[in-house]
């Protein structure tokens, strides 16, 4: 996993509560490689009408939003199901931040899985910094982990907070898999315990 | 805290029935919220290829294959089954199939393929193989895994590379959730089941109402719930935002798992039941939020709009704009205008287009019952299919004739299979169609891009076949 320390980019507002794991990525497209025309899978039904052409009404559709890196969305975003490629989708197409007042669980895991950074911060801030992004199009938002900070160019730093342990791993961009691993010993005299509690479990 | 025995908590403190199995799992505290568990139970479908591609290309291996289970349903199709495998004909599907398979044997996992009698759908085939039990930590890369919380079981979905962790090391680092019961008091109505409770309960707390949360089901209305209807209680907990949804394992569980091939054996049964009768919130334990729901007062439901928490009783009317503004507005405008509803319209006789029975929501048995009953003796207006949620359903249901009470009412009975809840296997509805759905999402475009979703229990979706409208199905009841 690529670790998050800083980053900056031009940030889209994305004035849209509940937005689910389908609107990320159509379920047509999972059952595709992640190869790289991956990104284009990404709000591929809010940005293209059934003919497949561009609808001007998607606020990425906008030529200012062409190199839009973080997004600035509605409560509860990528709610719905559990599909990690609705995290590489914005991966793959160049998002490493989403700030929104909340966000489904599972994406949020998921998320942090990949080097993606979910920023949740109060309605009314998500809401202010929309705003702030409609009269400025093509501002930009640095957002800082080791701060744990968001700053706008409004002269506004807001500040967030995330478990410090899964700071500390998106920071380093830690494997889960190898971390876990070192503990194998404490891992294998659990496991016999729990067994021999439970001998229904053989099988 | 580790388990030395199998209840292992701090004395006198009243605990939830979470908390003792979020205990009995912690293999290390990292953080303050945030733990290692072991995971008893993985199950895995086609949407595993991610997961086992990057596994495979770190050089990784299957850690305790014995506690993993695979089966084909995502893109398994409903028609043409005899054929086995050669029926499916489109070749990326086939792909998906065959790739599990093939990752199974190479991980040494369990796979029911798509002539396996024991092949269905992922959450209902847990529960009817007896691979899911009370107290477990339950896994499977899909967000309704919270369907096997209704064992008493804390089952939680996640994404390709918490499956890919489940896969190499059987455990994970979770974030302890917040606790929410919600306590379900009174009678049902006949005609209702656990799929308008669990829609009035999605109605009134948010599609968001549960985010951070695991939910608790108790209360007279749950206890006196078959297993099928908690089943489809707990499934939709995710609807609501929840991590998962429980309910305390009892008579009905244990008697639901007794004797499934793989539930304990004899000569273990009794020590699990023992143990299983632990598992349960005591008396003073502490949640972070409580909801009540006299269900005694509920009318079947219906959703309106394009998220799970849009839902209304059937003799109620869509929202009124004139009563809103700002965001709420702007939602059930755009909601509106995508369902192709108008504001404050009537949704019982609103005409629609076709209708589908299955999913792991409702296609266990009971539902498929519940559903034969409206629909015995009538005729199906409007195309319909049923897809049962296992082979194994299907059998039962055929043995009990109710595939006949199906296709004489012209409703096409087909094979399992997750099918229209996802459409992933072809299963479509055309643009524009309006559809009753016995499935969990009304998403834009969840069953085919412009497809129009109203989420309903199986009656209702019986009910909507023989008259080709969204109707109160009591109507239909009351008139035999
Ligand atoms: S039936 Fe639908 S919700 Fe259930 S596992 Fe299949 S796709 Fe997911």
């Amino acid at each position: 996993m690529q670790p998050f320390t800083t980053f900056t980019a031009v940030a889209a507002p994305l004035d849209i509560t509940n937005v689910n794991t389908d609107m990320l990525i159509p379920a047509r497209f999972l059952r595709k490689p992640r190869d790289e025309r991956y990104g284009t899978y990404l709000f591929h039904d809010l940005r293209h009408d059934e003919d497949g052409r561009l609808r001007d009404s998607f606020v990425l559709n906008e030529a200012v939003y062409q190199d839009a890196k973080i997004l600035v969305a509605g409560a509860n975003f990528g709610c719905g199901s559990s599909r990690e490629s609705a995290v590489y989708v914005l991966l793959d197409s160049g998002f490493r931040c989403v700030i929104a007042p909340s966000f489904g669980d599972i994406f949020f895991g998921n998320a942090l899985q990949n080097g993606v950074l979910p920023v949740v911060l109060p309605e009314a801030e998500c809401i202010e910094l929309r705003a702030f992004l409609d009269a400025n199009p093509g501002a930009t938002i640095t957002a800082d982990l080791q701060a744990q900070t968001v700053s706008a160019g409004d002269g506004k730093v807001r500040r967030f907070a995330l478990d410090p342990l899964r700071r500390e791993r998106m920071l380093k961009g830690l494997d889960e898999i190898g971390l876990t691993l070192t503990r194998l010993p404490a891992i294998e005299s659990f496991e016999q315990r729990y067994a021999a509690a439970r001998p229904w479990l053989d099988r | 805290m580790t388990a030395e025995s199998p209840v292992a908590l701090a004395p006198n403190a009243p605990s939830t029935l979470f908390e003792k199995i979020w205990n009995a799992h912690v293999i290390e505290q990292g953080s303050a919220d945030d733990a290692l568990l072991h995971v008893d139970q993985n199950f895995l479908h086609e949407g595993a290829f991610l997961a086992f591609a990057a596994l495979r290309k770190e050089g990784r291996t299957v850690r305790r294959p014995k506690q993993h289970f695979a089966v084909a349903d995502h893109y398994v199709p409903t028609l043409g089954r005899e054929a086995g495998i050669a029926g499916v004909t489109d070749p990326e599907v086939r792909g998906l199939i065959d790739l599990l398979e093939q990752n199974a044997a190479w991980g040494g996992i369990d796979y029911a393929g798509i002539d396996d009698p024991r092949q269905g759908i992922v959450h209902v085939i847990g529960p009817e193989l007896g691979l899911t039990h009370p107290g477990m930590v339950i896994t499977c890369g899909d967000s309704h895994t919270s369907t096997h919380g209704a064992f008493g079981a804390f089952a939680f979905g996640m994404g390709a590379s918490q499956v890919k962790q489940v896969l190499a090391t059987q455990c994970l680092w979770q974030r302890k959730p917040k606790l929410l019961r919600i306590t379900i008091d009174g009678t049902l109505a006949p005609g209702l089941s656990g799929k308008d409770v669990i829609l009035a309960v999605i109605a009134q707390i948010g599609a968001a109402g549960a985010t951070g949360h695991v939910i608790e089901y108790a209360g007279s209305t749950i206890r006196s719930m078959s297993m099928e209807n908690r089943l489809t209680v707990c499934n939709m907990s995710i609807e609501a935002g929840g991590r998962a949804g429980m309910i305390r394992a009892d008579d009905t569980t244990f008697d639901y798992l007794h004797g499934r091939p793989f539930a304990p054996k004899q000569q273990h049964w009794d020590a699990a039941v023992a143990y299983w009768r632990t598992l349960k919130t005591d008396e003073g334990a502490a949640f972070d939020r409580e909801v009540r729901v006299d269900a005694g007062a509920l009318v079947p439901m219906v959703t309106w709009g394009t998220s799970p928490g849009q839902g209304l009783p059937i003799t109620g009317r869509v929202p009124d704009l004139a009563t809103l503004s700002g965001d709420a507005r702007r939602a059930v405008e755009s909601a509106l205008s995508y369902m192709g509803l108008k504001p404050g319209q009537a949704m019982d006789g609103l005409p629609v287009d076709r209708v589908f029975i299955g999913s792991c929501t409702n296609s266990r048995l009971d539902d498929i019952r519940a559903a034969a009953a409206v629909v015995r003796g009538r005729k199906a207006k409007i195309p319909a299919f049923v897809s049962p949620g296992s082979t194994q359903i299907k059998r039962e249901a055929e043995a009990e004739g109710l595939d006949r009470v199906f296709i004489e009412a012209g409703i096409e009975w087909r094979a399992s299979g997750c099918s229209m809840c996802v459409g992933t296997n072809g299963d479509l509805l055309q643009p524009g169609e309006r559809s009753a759905s016995t499935s969990n999402r009304n998403f834009e475009g969840r069953q085919g891009r412009g497809a129009r979703t109203h989420l309903v229990s199986p009656a209702m979706a019986a009910a909507a076949a023989v008259t080709g409208t969204l109707t109160d199905v009591r109507r239909l009841l009351a008139a035999g």
